[in-house]
């Protein structure tokens, strides 16, 4: 397997938040610091790579027709570990992520990744996948926790860098989350189109 | 003798008859109907009203420049609608916030909510009241802290002079607790009369406060032909009929001429609502667009937490546009009902 060409599937061009626009929700409600984007995105990360690993191994032996099942007890398992790690040592994290940290179990990119990949490649390709998409995750939810908190509140993890009374407050709304995100999936498309046109 | 060897067949497609109207021409006649308004909040609210809006315009044609500079699209403040969004933003914020504060407003006005979706008459919603709810979202304190035009009269230009604010009418008519908001109301029609409340000697917005002035430039735009007259009266028949019939304090005329006079209800049903980008485009739609409006106006002013439902109501309103339009698509020219029930079926 190619590790150069998954990890710029990962980021770029099979960008699971960019371009497949899977795990809207947890993107949508979390990215209001750097803090909440690191957390979440590590989790995502580890958790990723882990099912990635285990579906993959058991892919063989477990039936078509309740494979959906498999993958969710498989996630669970994982998501219940880093959500009890969490609260053991950053329980501060862990409270500002509050809901969304057991919503991973449902979360779109690991699913759809169980299902599209991991579920049809060797463990090892699998592994591979799952820190690429991991990564290309993280890397938006960094980039818009880093617009939504320095425009929006002011701080760049928890450093105050704009005056007080400056900051536009709607953009730690959910509205400021939606504009955000339009924003960078339309710069992702301008940027992969132009990168097509140049080849 | 004709020489029919020269002459030449031209043939074009039609429209071949053309009006002269032009979208400058359109704006231009709707500027000409604000500045009656800009010159009383001058006189309401002393010079910063004019500043205030000079920057807003001036900050509203310099992104709407810039942003067709950058994407390389032709030039289109010639147009002078940016000129007008603007004018409208500047007048539905209150007169002393900071000058970088509305240039924000601009910002999304113009980037946002206009251009991103394409530029004049691509807009899903009102691009100066957008910019209002943005502003209001991000600075709840300035937007809605309201200058007292009775102690500021001196206030001039540039000045740092501390401000004294005041509540508007619609703050003293809101409130859940019938004995508190009886005493209250009668606090503010006791302040101000129902004249000075028409005239605009109130606290408020840049621009909302005279109504008279307001129905002045309205009248200009439907005598120029700019607007119908369908959507401000079924907007402002509305508010006073549901104000008449459930008056919440004091006497039902009172509550209505308060209601309707105060806030930004004038500004909103003459030069808001009536944007054509994202109002009905039929006579009877207007109708139905305007009794919308005023329908949600009255139930955030009643029951919502906000005191003003101007802005919002016309933004909902703006969101049913299409569809309002899609229910009041006039039957076409040679249709009678049976070849239509024929059709439908």
């Amino acid at each position: 397997m190619n590790f150069g060409k998954q990890l710029k599937e990962g980021l770029l061009t099979q960008n699971p938040v960019l371009v497949q626009v899977l795990g809207m929700c947890s993107t949508m409600a979390i990215t209001t610091s750097i803090a909440n984007g690191i957390g979440m995105g590590v989790s995502v990360l580890i958790i990723l790579t882990a099912s990635n690993i285990v579906i993959s191994a058991i892919r063989k032996i477990v039936p078509d027709k309740i494979r959906i099942a498999m993958f969710i007890v498989v996630i669970a398992g994982f998501v219940t570990c880093v959500d009890l790690l969490l609260q053991a040592f950053v329980p501060a994290i862990a409270q500002s992520l509050g809901v969304f940290i057991p919503l991973i179990v449902v979360n779109c990119i690991i699913l759809g990744r169980a299902e599209s990949f991991s579920y049809k490649n060797g463990v090892g390709a699998s592994f591979v996948d799952g820190i690429c998409q991991g990564l290309g995750y993280t890397a938006v939810l960094l980039v818009m926790c880093f617009i939504r908190e320095l425009l929006g509140a002011g701080t760049l993890a928890g450093f105050r860098i704009i005056p007080e009374q400056f900051p536009i407050g709607v953009l730690t709304l959910p509205v400021g989350g939606f504009l955000v995100l339009g924003f960078l999936i339309a710069a992702m498309q301008w940027a992969l189109s132009k990168s097509k046109e140049g080849k | 003798m004709t020489d029919y060897k020269n002459l030449k067949l031209i043939a074009t497609s039609s429209p071949h008859i053309r009006g002269s109207e032009t979208t400058r021409g359109i704006m231009t006649d709707v500027i000409i109907a604000m500045l009656p308004a800009l010159a009383y909040a001058c006189i309401n609210f002393g010079l910063r009203a004019l500043t205030l809006t000079a920057v807003s315009v001036a900050g509203c044609i310099f992104f709407e420049w810039l942003y067709r500079r950058l994407m390389k699209r032709p030039q289109s403040i010639q147009d002078l609608s940016c000129v007008v969004t603007g004018m409208l933003l500047a007048f539905v914020c209150p007169v002393q916030i900071p000058y970088w504060m509305i240039l924000i407003g601009d910002f999304f006005a113009i980037v946002l909510v206009k251009q991103l979706f394409g530029g004049i008459g691509k807009n899903f919603v009102n691009p100066a009241l957008a910019g209002r709810a943005i502003l209001l979202a991000s600075y709840a304190g300035s937007m809605t802290s309201w200058v007292d035009p009775a102690v500021n009269k001196a206030a001039i230009l540039g000045s740092n002079v501390d401000v004294v604010t005041a509540a508007t009418p619609l703050a003293y008519m809101k409130g859940t607790d019938p004995v508190a908001l009886a005493e209250s109301f009668s606090n503010l029609t006791g302040t101000y009369s129902v004249s000075q409340m028409f005239l605009g000697q109130t606290g408020g917005s840049l621009g909302e406060v005279s109504a008279l002035l307001l129905i002045i430039g309205g009248v200009y735009l439907i005598w120029r032909k700019v607007i119908n007259w369908q959507t401000p009266v079924a907007y402002i028949g509305t508010v006073a009929v549901l104000t008449f019939l459930f008056p919440k304090a004091g006497s039902a005329l009172d509550w209505m001429l308060y209601s309707i006079f105060g806030g930004g209800l004038m500004l909103g049903a003459f030069f808001m609502a009536t944007d054509y980008a994202t109002s009905p485009v039929t006579k009877k739609g207007q109708l139905v667009f305007g009794i919308g409006c005023g329908l949600f106006t009255v139930l955030i002013r009643y029951f919502g937490s906000y005191n003003e439902g101007v802005c919002y109501s016309i933004m909902v309103m703006n969101l049913f546009v299409a569809l309002i339009d899609k229910y009041t698509k006039p039957t076409r020219f040679g249709i009678v009902k049976s070849e239509k029930e024929a059709s439908a079926k």
